[in-house]
């Protein structure tokens, strides 16, 4: 009757399935890459380049994945990051003090995410139109403070920009014979501890399960016992803060404030999320995979321009094909699954 | 449900979006009674035409309000939005140029040929994404997303990367006035595709097919109705509208820019429908309060112009209205509302000596 | 014989706007005991069942639990009082583990050891016999280690009183057999379950007692092997055995010298196992049964509402292919669904746009009715069915049920079909109206309109039909015209079983 025999092979759960194929898709990807093109990425430092350019991505595709799994969507999180970078800008060159930027980062971020989770949680309104007009806001805030540029002239914050984490053995020599390590922005370290932090609280925490049984099956989740409300609320704030936290990266990054920061950041966050196997409908999604699926846009992108295609529109129209590669196949796999099973 | 409607003077879904017109109105016309004023200017080509800020907003609100009626046919059968009309427009305009610049001039008959062919280009995409909807079943946004990505590039692609100039005095006067009519072009465009809807429904029953689709799809299917057609229809004729709004677009500058033409005027879009009382889950529409909804974006944002508030900065008001409106609307508040109307109601019931109502 | 009792529930009563949906209902479980609760649609069980999980609050009564009074106004109340429920549809998140659904929503604290988890669940599963693991997602189970897992959670919830509410409606025979076997474990341990059920034969095999409700009243409670099916069925459905009367005036004889119009051969659903049927022109015929049967899924079959698994559809001596509805509509047929809120009515449509729906989609897409001949059609059809709206543009939702029920049958009468299909259309309506719907069925007959008629009132159809196909548990188990149209033989039917 018993028929739990030793260790039976466990089919894998539809999360882990989806990611599975990102990064098997991912890795080819890269190691054909490499063989076909050669060139740049054949060197480590392509890899930490991408991690570099794209620190802020990583961080705000977390907290995307976050409220993907819970069911909702936060299309703010590009605006709230360009908010973030030009307060923090402003802020240091009137003379402030770099932990108290950090701070105000989060906290705009988090009144952010405090707001959208409130309107959508508790006033039971659509998260798109709540995070659109969050969007809005967040981006004319934007200009109000400053039309032009800004550029840090904090000196402080020069010197932590210019800290580099550097990989010797890792590097490449270079054209006239030097040694070039492998070099990795303090921003990577941040985002790496972002990914860890928010992986450990979807796999390891109450709030975390509490997100993937919402997502699945609100009504279970609620007959479960779970607070609905407050779990929606809080996957909002911390997306918000994780938007903060990105903006402050995204600053280490490029030293300036900008209008046009992190423009159409959200869509490539949620095509990252996508691509690494979170469904919009909720309950399904790891940040693992979300990792994956920015390094894969990333290098879509590499590619193209390796490849000779120069032309800028060509990075787009393989990003959008990719991305309907990877709709159509979680789309298929998934009715495949669930279909047999019954 | 029906007793909110009870309350809102049986204006039922219009009610919002004309109390915001309102509104708008009003508050233009305290802080600045010349506001409306309509004057008749002679512009460049020497023709007498319509001039003043409501011509300003009704004028530039043309594109939206086209998009607009598409997306309301779309989110009433698919439960969802498609975000991916700005970079679709962009598509549809590039053709258009194509071929207004594939032959030596331009006549009347190539820029009939060039909207046909935009419309047919705007109507495959379109098919594209209805397909992704209708038989994958992918929730819209998602679908959307791809051609959202990757539309503008594909537009850029078209004209080969360049940003080519179209000189007609057509075109000029598609985007502009027409020598003799006082009355903007795009104005009447306008007009004619909300009669061209008009009679669409008219003489289809499309109008019912889409509300019982996207109001309760099992009884639908067991009526007779094929969703999917239904829903791969709507993002046809979404893909028409498109086209329409492309050619608008291309038309007013004179050329074609990918990177900027109608950029984000997918969230006003959807933010028109939304105002226009149109629930963004599906089911009964209204095309007429999308319309509504967006001459109310316009008219905020030419309000905010108004006073001075710079282009960059317009986005922050817009998204603090947005919210009032939604939260005004939201089920809770409603609730809340309802809750504190019926006490009222009945103290006031109290004094009467008849208590049964 | 003095067991001892678990769960008392005392002059229960509980009203609706216009219902009384329990009047004075008693009822009493013990310890190590499996309970059926049974009775038809409005019964009432569902309503006592959501008092004891604390959906509903009740307005007059008491409830006690080994003997204390209780108050259960929350489904928390619920649990907190050892009542746990286990529903039909899946209420656990299948995205999830076995383990986590377990757990979920009480855990100790704030860090998830999945490990430790798992084991506990393995121990939990294995000691209920449920073959599945802790670390196994949930959604890759089938429905019945779905249900099970369901149950385990509610076991080690320590709860006293388990109620399982329709749980073998998706299930096979071998999943049946262990979902018992399970039951059993547990009375063994001195659980208390209520079995809500319309399986005949399930009641009999695995239960100790049973209550009948009927119209919201206490018939009884018996101790299983005192209570024959027959008397059984006739208790839930019927008068009892000493009330037959047959109210005769119907056509019977007539139709079947007709030609048959629809005949069908073996066919088969994804929802229906493979049956035979064929009605003739001008014929009403019944299918009957208990809520469950196979009544619903049949019809559907014939109107291609379900998927069609196979067999052969002959219309008026020609083969014809009907897959979905459409198909069935273009050849005259015409279905009111037995959920109307689910499969008929358009909520935010008007009653004018519902009523011509049907008709519309006959039509085709470039021939809309225009709007003075759908407001003459509604107009017409308010008149005839007697329909209470305030006007023909009100939302068809905030009708009445019985009067959205008229809405529905006026939308199928307007298509002018050949052969209508009526499930349940008496269900929720009063019983003037009643009436009228079955004067109406049989002049459509006469008029050489083809019906099946589906109640859940056997006098109904025996006032109606000349021809009675009878279902248990999904299987045709007879089939009665002439003298046999009693309500004794089709009690005996229903609940014995021969053809």
């Amino acid at each position: 009757m018993n028929n739990i025999v030793g260790k039976r092979r466990e089919p894998l759960s539809d999360t882990k399935l989806l990611m599975t194929i990102t990064i098997s898709i991912f890795v080819a990807m890269y190691l054909l890459a490499m063989a076909l093109l050669g060139g740049g990425f054949l060197h480590p430092q392509q890899i930490f380049d991408m991690l570099n350019d794209n620190a802020s991505l990583i961080i705000v595709s977390c907290g995307l994945t976050i409220v993907m799994i819970g069911g909702g969507i936060d299309i703010s999180v590009g605006a709230v990051t360009s908010l973030v970078v030009m307060s923090c800008v402003l802020y240091l060159n009137n003379g402030g003090n770099i932990f108290v930027a950090a701070l105000l980062a989060i906290g705009i971020g988090l009144a952010f995410g405090l707001v959208h989770g409130y309107l959508i949680s508790y006033l039971e309104i659509q998260p798109f139109i709540v995070t659109l007009a969050g969007m809005f806001f967040a981006r004319g805030m934007t200009t109000i403070l400053s039309v032009n540029p800004q550029k840090v002239t904090h000196e402080g914050f020069q010197s932590l920009r210019d800290v580099k984490i550097e990989i010797s053995w890792l590097g490449y020599t270079a054209k006239n014979g030097n040694l070039v390590p492998a070099r990795m922005e303090l921003g990577v370290v941040i985002a790496f501890v972002c990914l860890i932090a928010v992986f450990i609280l979807l796999k390891y925490l109450r709030l975390g399960r509490c997100f993937y049984a919402m997502g699945g099956n609100q009504q279970s989740a609620l007959m479960l016992g779970i607070n609905v409300k407050r779990t929606r609320f809080l996957s909002y704030l911390m997306s918000g803060c994780l938007s903060g936290i990105s903006g402050f990266v995204f600053m280490m990054h490029t030293g300036a404030g900008n209008a046009t920061n992190a423009a159409g950041m959200e869509m490539n966050a949620i095509a990252a999320a996508i691509i690494g196997g979170t469904l919009l409908t909720g309950g399904v999604g790891n940040v693992a995979g979300t990792f994956f699926g920015v390094l894969t846009l990333t290098t879509i992108k590499k590619i193209v321009v390796s490849s000779g295609l120069n032309d800028p529109w060509w990075q787009n129209i393989t990003t959008g094909g990719m991305l309907c590669f990877f709709i159509l196949l979680q789309s298929v796999v998934l009715s495949r699954r669930n279909g047999k099973k019954k | 449900m029906n007793t909110k409607k009870k309350f809102n003077l049986s204006l039922g879904q219009l009610t919002i979006p004309i109390i915001a017109i309102l509104i708008l109105v009003v508050f233009n016309l305290i802080r600045d009674p010349s506001f409306f004023s309509i004057g008749i200017t002679q512009n460049n080509d020497g023709n007498s035409v319509l001039s003043g800020n409501l011509i300003t907003v009704i004028n530039g609100a043309s594109e939206l309000a086209i998009l607009a009626m598409g997306m309301t046919l779309v989110t009433a059968a698919c439960g969802g939005q498609d975000i991916s009309v700005g970079a679709a427009a962009a598509i549809a305009g590039s053709a258009f140029v194509k071929i207004l610049k594939s032959g030596d001039s331009i006549s009347v008959g190539t820029v009939i040929l060039a909207f046909l062919f935009a419309c047919v280009v705007a109507m495959i995409f379109g098919a594209f994404n209805g397909t992704l909807v209708a038989v994958f079943k992918i929730q819209p946004m998602i679908a959307t997303l791809i051609l959202y990505t990757c539309g503008r590039s594909i537009a850029y692609w078209i004209n080969g990367g360049a940003t080519p100039t179209v000189q007609s005095s057509i075109i000029t006067a598609i985007g502009g006035f027409i020598p003799g009519i006082p009355v903007p072009t795009p104005v009447l465009i306008v007009v004619i595709v909300a009669i061209i809807f008009k009679l669409v429904f008219h003489f289809t029953s499309l109008e019912i097919l889409t509300q019982s689709v996207g109001i309760n799809g099992s009884a639908a299917r067991l009526n007779g109705i094929n969703s999917t057609f239904i829903k791969l229809l709507s993002f046809i004729i979404l893909g028409v509208c498109v086209a329409v709004a492309g050619c608008i677009g291309v038309s007013r500058l004179g050329l074609i820019n990918h990177e900027t033409l109608l950029i984000d005027i997918e969230m006003d879009t959807i933010l028109a429908v939304a105002i226009g009382g149109n629930n963004l889950g599906g089911g009964k529409f209204k095309i007429s309060g999308s319309i509504i909804g967006a001459y109310v974006i316009q008219m905020l944002t030419i309000t905010l112009y108004a006073m001075k508030v710079s282009s960059t900065d317009v986005k922050a008001y817009k998204a603090i209205v947005i919210i009032l409106l939604v939260v005004i609307g939201s089920p809770v508040v409603k609730a809340k509302f309802e809750k504190l109307m019926t006490k009222l109601r009945s103290g006031k019931a109290k004094e009467t000596v008849k208590g049964a109502e | 014989m003095k067991e001892d009792v678990l769960l008392t529930m005392r002059h229960i009563e509980k009203r609706f706007p216009g219902v009384l949906a329990l009047n004075d209902v008693d009822f009493t479980l013990r310890k190590g005991e499996i309970h059926a609760l049974m009775g038809e649609n409005g019964a009432g069980k569902s309503t006592l069942i959501k008092i004891l999980t604390g959906v509903y609050q009740m307005d007059g009564g008491e409830v006690t639990i080994e003997g204390t009074p209780i108050s259960i106004h929350s489904p928390q109340d619920a649990q907190n009082n050892g009542i746990s429920t286990v529903y039909q549809e899946i209420t656990l998140c299948p995205n999830l583990t076995v383990a986590e659904n377990m757990f979920i929503g009480r855990e100790d604290s704030a860090w998830i050891r999945h490990k430790d988890y798992e084991k506990r669940a393995d121990e939990i599963l294995e000691k209920l016999g449920i073959p599945t693991r802790g670390v196994t997602q949930l959604g890759r189970c089938s429905l019945a280690i779905q249900q099970m897992v369901a149950i385990a959670r509610a076991v080690d919830m320590k709860c006293k009183v388990l109620i399982l509410d329709e749980p073998t409606s998706s299930l096979d025979d071998k999943e049946v057999n262990m979902l018992f076997k399970l039951m059993r474990d547990l009375k063994a341990q001195g659980v208390g379950i209520i079995f809500v059920t319309h399986f005949l034969e399930q009641v009999y095999e695995v239960s100790d007692r049973i209550t009948v409700l009927r119209n919201g009243e206490l018939v009884g409670e018996y101790p299983v092997e005192q209570l024959p099916q027959v008397e059984l069925v006739a208790k839930m459905i019927g008068k009892s055995l000493d009330e037959l009367s047959n109210l005769g005036e119907k056509n019977e004889k007539a139709a079947e010298k007709n030609d048959v119009f629809y005949e069908a051969e073996s066919l088969s659903s994804s929802q229906a196992l493979p049956f035979n049927f064929k009605i003739h022109k001008g014929e009403v015929n019944g299918f009957t049964g208990l809520l469950g049967s196979g009544r619903s899924e049949s019809v559907r079959a014939i109107f291609g509402a379900d998927k069609i698994n196979g067999g052969t559809v002959k219309i008026k001596g020609e083969n014809v292919k009907i897959t979905r509805p459409i198909d069935a509509m273009k050849h005259g047929i015409g279905y009111l669904a037995e959920d109307r809120k689910r499969d008929g009515i358009i909520a935010e449509l008007s009653v004018r746009e519902n009523i011509i729906l049907a008709l519309q989609v006959m039509n085709g897409f470039f021939k809309p009715i225009s709007r003075s001949e759908s407001e003459a059609f509604a107009d017409e059809y308010i008149k005839v069915l007697n329909i209470k709206t305030a006007s023909r543009e009100t939302p068809v939702g905030s009708l009445s049920g019985g009067n959205q029920q008229k809405v529905i049958l006026a939308r199928w009468l307007l298509t002018h079909p050949d052969y209508l299909i009526l499930d349940e259309p008496t269900r929720g309506i009063d019983v003037g109206t009643k009436l009228e719907i079955q004067k109406l069925v049989l002049k459509l007959a006469e008029d050489g309109v083809s019906v099946t008629f589906i109640s859940s009132e056997v006098e109904e159809m025996l006032r109606t039909c000349s021809r009675l196909i009878v279902m248990r548990d999904r299987h045709v188990v007879g089939e009665l015209k002439g003298d046999d149209l009693n309500q004794a033989q089709v009690m005996k039917t229903i609940a014995g079983g021969e053809a």
